[in-house]
């Protein structure tokens, strides 16, 4: 009983460090599509920082160097597809496939430039990484039964960006719901009119959007290669971009269902990672192809069975012109 | 913004030929920046692009060949867009009408190829179809977001394809992720052989019959869209939905038609790579081939002929950036894919970009006309 729970916990551990791309870019797809702009280039954004963020730490040897030049990448990235969506009005969708396909080319290129490792960064060590962070007292309450390892597995020895990720959820919640700038925000993805004739700017409000999705992204991105792996790697963000799209969906476009839907999210992906070559009871070992199908496979059920039909903010995708 | 709200209307070559080629430039000048910055030089890359891309009698072929993909992928977007629905599933789709000529393919050993060939077409349409009719259902009737489900398609075909390849369809003996060769009847016929034939010599290259597939289908499609009943339901449903469903056209029908054409049309990619070229069944081959397709569809402004228009210029890119990386070894297969995405960002989402400057352009001309007339 006590190897399962401690098995159980092990697993939530690797689900909450998963989900923590997930959590950032979902939220970024949400402020996105909530101010009106459709951003399916969560991915590349993911990736653009992910390559920025380790290349940096690699040459400065600092992760908070990595974070701050991931960021500035995908902010960078964000502002592209803001000013295409916004000044030029092109279509969305075109424009998010377009960085993420840039992207895939331009940092393996740049990798390569730079490094000569075959489209790699240098592997990450010591400072230049972000790593785990213990808890005050894990010793002494690690010990206690039930909530000890609890404690000790799950709340503590995460790296910074997991926790900055919870926090960015009740943050989001806030800002949304119970600022001026929130309010505006979604108006501007619901009725962009009715924000024009208030006199506010509809621009204005959805690039600012486009900043705060850059941010978060870049945080994303920053987690995958100095987070949870050492380097950055060609491909890296393997479809997160678009499983986070998904968690915003079954979220309802919500922070904090948003979250939910990403630590379960999270789990998949951690219990697809546990049964890679473990022999179950009556089906044998499952291929590794369809372990890692699972998450792809969760999301075409959970957005088929679950979620039903339901309204994205109405003016999401939609370009904004004074005159109609 | 009044300087548009006086714009004078652009004639048709100027919307479907001036501003493409300057989006291309545009795209092209943003590429070449790229390669300067990693140390050569642009104006060289770019005669090696188009020497390797146009220079010689196999270079064209090749150009030609991967055009054939584009064709195919272009069209597969562009069916489902008319219909209203953004088909991000090509490569998915490609990857399992691969499947299921291979299974055609290999499982009619022995027979003669008048009925190989026909067969591994149609299975090869009929598994792309399939892959695609699932997410077409899945918004119609359950609200799916059509992107991310075909998104995910594209994942699970990779996995599902990966999976067969290193077991059921594996090569007995071989180490990589490959199907058995198929028989020489399922082998589509080279261009050069065909012309040899009719006593015309070219030089040799992959480029083969599936082309002429390609060519046909655009064709059919056009006629299909424009001249066909079915073909007017799924523009009225794409253009208005609500309108479709006053008019009492079936919704889900419509959709789920849209994309078992469009899906199948990606899965006939297939016939040109597996088919034409390699023979056999292999992992990846359909190498964002499918998303490619979706700025050949934007750029060819959904018309047949755009879209072949536009799988040429692709295929360019394709053939050209491939002989560049191999004369200028810094310049890798990565760099040719992000000026594709440049490509893709300039011709497919940036449509507006020059348009103001043009039509400040031809109002000067027609002032000056009027001025002298």
């Amino acid at each position: 009983m006590a190897d399962l729970y401690l098995d159980i916990l092990i697993l939530l551990d690797s689900a909450l460090r998963l989900a923590t791309p997930l959590v950032l870019a979902a939220l970024a797809g949400l402020y996105a599509e909530r101010s009106g702009i459709v951003d399916i280039g969560l991915e590349g954004k993911m990736l653009g920082a992910a390559f920025a963020a380790a290349a940096a730490a690699a040459v400065t040897g600092s992760a908070w160097m990595g974070l701050l030049t991931g960021v500035g990448a995908s902010i960078a990235l964000a502002l592209l597809h803001g000013w295409v969506s916004i000044h030029q009005r092109g279509n969305q969708i075109v424009s998010g496939a377009a960085i993420n396909i840039i992207v895939a080319g331009l940092a393996p290129t740049l990798a390569n430039h730079w490094f000569h490792l075959n489209g790699q960064t240098p592997l990450l060590s010591g400072d230049a990484r972000f790593q785990a962070l213990i808890w005050p007292g894990v010793d002494a309450i690690g010990n206690l039964p039930v909530i000890g390892p609890l404690y000790a597995e799950v709340i503590s020895g995460h790296n910074v960006v997991t926790y900055i990720a919870i926090l960015s959820v009740p943050i989001a919640a806030w800002v949304l719901y119970r600022t001026r700038f929130g309010l505006r925000l979604r108006a501007a993805g619901e009725n962009p009119e009715a924000v024009d004739t208030a006199g506010i700017s509809v621009y204005g409000l959805r690039y600012r959007a486009m900043i705060i999705n850059g941010v978060l992204c870049g945080l994303a991105g920053t987690a995958l290669s100095t987070g949870l792996g050492a380097a950055f790697v060609r491909d890296m963000s393997a479809g997160r971009g678009f499983l986070a799209l998904a968690a915003m969906i079954f979220g309802r476009w919500k922070p904090v269902p948003t979250l939910f839907a990403c630590l379960l999210f999270g789990f998949v992906d951690a219990l697809q990672g546990r049964l890679q070559g473990v022999e179950l009871p009556l089906i044998g070992e499952i291929p590794f192809q369809f372990t890692i199908m699972l998450p792809y496979i969760f999301t075409v059920i959970i957005l088929a069975g679950f979620v039903g039909r339901i309204a994205a903010p109405r003016a999401s995708g939609i370009p904004y012109s004074k005159e109609g | 913004m009044t300087a548009e709200r006086r714009a004078v209307a652009l004639p048709a070559w100027a919307t479907s030929g001036l501003l493409p080629v300057l989006n291309l430039a545009a795209a092209f000048a943003v590429s070449g920046l790229v390669v300067w910055a990693i140390g050569e030089s642009p104006l060289e890359a770019l005669k090696l692009l188009l020497y390797g891309a146009f220079g010689y009698g196999e270079a064209i072929g090749y150009t030609f060949y991967y055009a054939t993909n584009f064709i195919f992928t272009g069209l597969a977007v562009s069916v489902a867009f008319k219909c209203g629905l953004f088909n991000i599933g090509g490569e998915g789709q490609a990857m399992m009408g691969g499947l299921g000529l291979a299974v055609v393919a290999i499982g009619l050993d022995g027979w003669p190829p008048a009925l190989v060939l026909p067969a591994a077409v149609l299975g090869a349409a009929i598994f792309g179809a399939a892959w695609a009719a699932i997410p077409a259902w899945l918004q119609a009737r359950r609200g799916s977001h059509i992107v991310i489900t075909t998104i995910m398609f594209n994942f699970i075909a990779a996995s599902l394809v990966s999976w067969l390849l290193v077991g059921v369809l594996k090569a007995p003996g071989s180490q990589s992720p490959e199907s058995a060769d198929f028989p020489e009847a399922a082998w589509l016929p080279k261009i050069h052989d065909l012309l040899a034939g009719l006593g015309i010599q070219i030089e040799g290259s992959p480029l083969n019959l599936s082309f002429l597939v390609a060519l046909a289908c655009a064709g059919l499609v056009w006629f299909f869209i424009e001249r066909t009943k079915w073909g007017y339901e799924i523009r009225v449903v794409g253009g208005n939905p609500g309108a479709a469903r006053f008019a009492g056209i079936p919704i889900t029908r419509t959709l789920v038609l849209s994309m078992l054409i469009a899906g199948g049309l990606a899965g006939l990619m297939g016939l040109n790579e597996l088919m034409g070229l390699q023979h056999r069944l292999i992992a990846n081959f359909t190498m964002g081939y499918g998303f490619v397709g979706i700025a050949v569809a934007f750029m060819g402004r959904s018309h047949p002929i755009g879209i072949v228009l536009a799988a040429i210029l692709f295929g360019a890119l394709y053939q050209g950036g491939a002989e560049l990386a191999f004369e200028m070894p810094t310049i890798s297969r990565d760099l040719i894919i992000a000026v594709q995405g440049l490509v893709i960002l300039f011709a497919g989402a940036l449509e507006h970009l020059f348009r103001p400057q043009v039509q400040a352009l031809f109002r000067r001309l027609g002032a000056l006309g009027e001025a002298h007339g």
